[in-house]
């Protein structure tokens, strides 16, 4: 798998394994493709309620495989403004299209000043070597 | 009487094995200061003995008393069938069905239990079963505690009082607020509805027998985005509007009346069925149904991302079994009645406790508390304190009922009589000239 | 296998009823109105007897249980349950016998025979684990975690302390942190060092903020630990309560009491040290015993004795916490512990002990030879080994290792518990296997290991032997069908 495929550049990255991207003036956040590896087969997200709060690094919602189930944390602090209903019916879209058809929330009203806490594609897969 | 089946040459060859000498060098690890300074244990006994001396205290039990005793506990006739079912050791000596494979036929059992719990309920879909109604009864609030993130808990005082000061107890240190009030009466319910709710707990029928309609309550926490929970009497559902119907979101109850003895308090039945919406928020095991490879239909534990051995701190509960023997005997219990012979059987017990309630009525003195209508149980008002009256009938060979005092201060000559099945028309009328005769 | 309901029949039944000979007056039915009412019937099978009892007979068929064979089954101790304890289960003086008879004026005495199961019951397990009180009401081990956890804090509130933590090792029953949680305490974790829980890793998690610490011991890799008193000595300093989870008395008894190790609560698996069967999943009792510093705060009711002898329920204790299930527990299962306790006396216990900690010693060096051992010492009544080598060499794993049992007739043994190793595999021989047994299941194991290497494909696809192979869990998660679909 290339390096591209892991960890997109222009993306930010958690150490919990999130991704955040700016578009529209929002926030988009989903798992990396570290976290749906690790994971194996979602069978579930819970996601949060639209217009709910959320605190960088705070628990979001959760994601479930058959014999785990993991928090997913909040990359910035800010307000759910969308969530990805279609993966109510299909959470395999995360191990299919991490990046894409995948995302998890987009988020509103967050503190641009937060980004400097996440990591860049770099950054991020460097951690991810180190742990290996 | 020992049922370990190693000889001494046993033993001897499994030491060798270890190098060892002794049995006892296997617990030198544990540091002499710490060792059991005593082992005051009586000495074994043959399985006649053992037997013999179980029979005696048996029989030191009363075993011929007449009994109008329900407060959510039944007296039912149990289909021999059960019993020969449950007792095959492929079913109890066997463990939770981790192993799925070789565990189809508890699972599948498992899988038609919630199926009849669904279906006697009317809500989309049930657990593999809790301990008891009472523990059942808790975990619905807890959910809804979850669910809602609010703290506030309204129970109505027609709910079991068993179940109430069980929840007391669970309760006490989570910082929630429960609210006991009789909130049948809708005025009252209103008056504490409000947008911190969790959920409203109510039963029916009711502690005292009396079968309700709680349509309207469940529409107003509904408004408030509470949920209604209501505990249910398995076999009145067979005739009572469902919780479905009514508008609960969570229906539990106890499902001893479902072919399990009364055994002086356990092992019950504890069961719970949920809306779609709290399908992932629900405790206990859960069963689906599923294929294998070549795409032949099987059975397996799922969801259990739930489950404490999964999300430990953060499980929906704690639990990690369910009463898988007592849900088998209850789905028996089901298939034995069936469709038509569950209603023809809660038929009959609302009939026989008709026929019971005019004889005691008919009595000078008693009078009914309420205005019905009942499953099996109702409440009296007796001249007298209840416990008199139900002490004087046990020397008559009755256990005449519950005296409400015990639980509702304020109701001492209040009688609650359950009548089932059981109880033949000769029965009920001793219970009459008996109760005509003490008061 | 079809369901119940799918081999239902229009028109079918088994349900033999009496006919009320009452007045079809009192008839309530056409009386009920209608907004009382069900608009349905509920959809219950409609079969006759001989089609019921066959299709639970066959289903019967289609389950593995201690009866069929051997169930190593690491910490859920499936030992032999004896038939004669069913049979005293069943006797119609206890089987029949109302809960809310001894709650009657005097009724105490129209169920002393019951009174009495549970009065000496409790005499024996204080015995058993040095104890000074117990309480039968917990209905399972996880809610007798639940109990003790709740008499914990009834004892710091009391106190007027203010703690808010739970220490739990790494190595612990998911049960644990779920019962603390559910308590309302926060649960620390603290980590295992060779197998057991590290005396300097403890004290360095221990403060003022703790109210308890819960340890089983031995722990879940099969592993007493011998730091104990210094553990139980540090929590007492900061008044902090050791919790003892039971669920491995089955190896130390006779040799070691809980109360001896500084433990001040206690619940004991009923199901698994004494024998009563697992029922497939339930029912369970998990009596909780306590020292006497917490007596106050048992359940209520207590069976307690009257000047002439008699026995009777005691509700007069302001302290306690309150009911844990609606009566006295799971009765029927406590009296099936009864009788086993009686049958097998003192030395017939101490003698389980030693024959189940010297058949995993004899598993652990016989499977030794082919499998790793997590923890490569004596071990007590259960024993891990890891098929992490195997997993990495040949892409087998613990899960392929136990469904290939399965078609070697076996029960697997628990797998991917505890957490701490990585592809457990926690075997747990009980003391009711013969040698023989023990011995077969050994060659089995040696089969499945030659097989890893020549032929791990062979163990992917087990099993094969049985009416289902491994089943989609992904889609079971995905799509849940909980139910029969109704028409």
């Amino acid at each position: 798998m290339s390096e591209a495929k892991k960890a997109p550049e222009g993306l930010y990255y958690t150490k919990e394994h999130e991704w955040v991207k700016l578009e529209g003036g929002l926030a988009v956040v989903g798992l990396t493709d570290f976290a749906q590896d690790q994971l194996g087969d979602i069978t579930y997200v819970e996601l949060p309620e639209v217009e709910a709060e959320v605190e960088q690094m705070g628990e979001m919602c959760v994601v479930e495989s058959v014999k785990t189930a993991a928090d997913v944390y909040a990359p910035l602090s800010g307000t759910v403004a969308e969530v990805n209903s279609a993966l109510e019916d299909a959470p395999e879209l995360i191990n299919q299209d991490c990046y894409g058809a995948g995302w998890l929330v987009k988020l509103s009203g967050f503190d641009q000043a937060e980004l400097d806490n996440l990591m860049d594609a770099g950054a991020y897969v460097q951690l991810m070597t180190e742990g290996e | 009487m020992r049922f370990t089946p190693h000889t001494s040459e046993d033993r001897a060859a499994m030491l060798a094995a270890l190098g060892l000498g002794s049995v006892d060098e296997l617990f030198e690890v544990i540091p002499e200061p710490l060792r059991a300074r005593s082992w005051d244990l009586p000495p074994g006994m043959s399985e006649p003995e053992v037997s013999q001396y179980l029979a005696k205290l048996a029989g030191l039990n009363a075993q011929d008393l007449v009994c109008f005793l329900g407060g959510g506990f039944y007296d039912h006739y149990i289909p021999a069938a059960v019993d020969a079912l449950i007792s095959r050791g492929e079913f109890y000596t066997a463990y939770t069905p981790y192993q799925a494979e070789m565990s189809q036929g508890i699972l599948q059992s498992i899988f038609e239990y919630q199926s009849a719990i669904c279906r006697l309920t009317g809500l989309d879909a049930a657990n593999a079963s809790l301990y008891d109604g009472g523990t059942a009864l808790y975990e619905a609030a807890m959910m809804a505690v979850r669910k809602t993130k609010r703290k506030k808990l309204i129970v109505c005082t027609s709910v079991s009082p068993i179940y109430r000061i069980m929840l007391r107890t669970y309760t006490i240190n989570l910082h929630l607020e429960l609210v006991e009030a009789d909130v049948s009466d809708p005025a009252v319910l209103q008056g504490l509805l409000d947008q911190d709710t969790a959920g409203l707990i109510l039963q029916n029928p009711d502690f005292f027998g009396v079968l309700h309609d709680y349509a309207p309550h469940f529409a107003a926490v509904r408004e408030l985005k509470g949920l209604g929970i209501l505990g249910c009497n398995p076999i009145a559902l067979a005739v009572a509007k469902t919780p479905a119907q009514m508008g609960a979101d969570i229906a539990v109850g106890e499902g001893q009346p479902l072919g399990l003895p009364l055994s002086f308090g356990g092992p019950y039945l504890g069961f719970m069925a949920v809306s779609q919406a709290l399908l992932r928020t629900m405790p206990g095991r859960i069963v689906g149904r599923t294929h294998d490879g070549q795409g032949r239909v099987g059975y397996c534990l799922t969801l259990q991302t739930r489950e404490q051995h999964i999300r430990r701190e953060k499980a929906t509960s704690n639990i990690c079994s369910n009463e898988a023997l007592c849900a088998l005997a209850a789905v028996i219990f089901l298939g034995l009645m069936g469709k038509q012979g569950l209603v023809e059987l809660a038929e009959l017990n609302m009939t026989q406790a008709a026929y019971a309630r005019e004889r005691l009525c008919a009595i000078d003195g008693v009078e009914p508390v309420d205005q019905g209508p009942w499953f099996n149980e109702f409440r009296v008002r007796l001249p007298i304190d209840a416990r008199v009256a139900v002490s004087r009938m046990i020397d008559k060979g009755i256990a005449a009922g519950f005296p409400l005092g015990r639980y509702y201060p304020e109701q001492s000559n209040n009688l609650l009589v359950a009548v089932t099945e059981k109880r033949s028309k000769e029965e009920i009328g001793y219970l009459a000239e008996g109760l005509e005769a003490v008061l | 296998m079809k369901t119940i309901f799918e081999i239902s029949r229009p028109g079918r039944r088994a349900a033999s009823l009496p006919c009320s000979r009452v007045d079809q007056r009192f008839c309530q039915m056409s009386k009920l109105p209608p907004e009382l009412r069900r608009s349905e019937p509920a959809e219950l099978p409609e079969v006759a007897e001989i089609d019921l009892v066959r299709h639970y007979t066959l289903l019967s068929r289609m389950n593995f249980g201690v009866d069929v064979g051997t169930y190593p089954l690491g910490s859920c101790t499936m030992k032999y349950n004896p038939k004669f304890t069913e049979v005293a289960a069943r006797l119609p003086g206890f089987a029949g016998l109302h809960p809310l008879l001894p709650q009657l004026r005097r009724g105490g005495l129209l169920a002393q025979g019951a009174l009495q199961v549970i009065y000496e019951l409790e005499r024996l397990l204080k015995q058993i684990t040095g104890m000074d009180a117990f309480t039968m009401q917990p209905l399972a081990g996880a809610h007798g975690e639940l109990t003790g956890i709740m008499l914990m804090a009834a004892y710091h509130n009391d106190k007027g302390n203010q703690k808010s933590l739970v220490l739990v090792p790494d190595s612990a029953h998911g049960t644990n942190p779920a019962s603390a949680a559910i308590a309302g305490y926060q649960v620390v974790t603290v980590p295992s060092k060779d197998g057991v829980m590290d005396p300097a890793a403890f004290k360095e998690k221990l403060s003022d903020q703790v109210a308890g610490v819960m340890m089983t011991n031995p722990n879940t890799v099969g592993l007493f630990n011998p730091y104990i008193a210094e553990i139980a000595e540090a929590a007492h300093q900061a008044d902090a309560l050791m919790y003892y989870d039971g669920a491995n008395l089955n190896a130390i008894m006779g040799y070691a009491k809980p109360a001896d190790l500084g433990f001040d609560i206690v619940h004991l698996n009923l199901h698994k040290t004494f024998g009563t069967p697992h029922g497939g999943g339930g029912p369970g009792a998990g009596p909780v015993g306590v020292v006497e510093r917490l007596r106050d705060y048992m359940p209520i009711s207590r069976v307690d004795v009257r000047g002439d002898g008699t026995l009777f329920l005691d509700y007069d204790h302001p302290k306690s916490i309150g009911y844990v299930a609606p009566f006295y527990g799971n009765f029927g299962v406590c009296l099936k512990a009864f009788a086993y306790i009686l049958a097998l006396g003192g030395e017939g216990l101490k003698e389980v002990s030693q024959d189940a900690v010297l058949a995993a010693n004899y598993l652990r060096v016989k499977l030794g030879d082919k499998w790793q051992v997590a923890f490569d010492r004596p071990c007590m009544h259960e024993v891990v080994f890891s098929a992490e080598d195997k997993a990495a060499q040949h892409g087998v794993s613990a899960l392929d290792v136990a469904k290939a049992l399965i078609d070697e007739g076996f029960h697997p043994p628990t797998i991917y518990f505890p957490l701490v190793v990585k592809e457990a595999m926690m075997v747990e021989p009980t003391e009711t296997e013969a040698l023989e047994n023990l011995d077969a299941l050994v060659a089995a194991m040696g089969r499945i290991a030659d097989k890893a290497a020549s032929d791990p494909e062979a163990l992917h696809a087990a099993p094969v032997t049985t009416p289902v192979g491994r089943l989609d869990e992904v889609s079971a998660a995905r799509h849940p069908v909980l139910q029969e679909p109704q028409a």
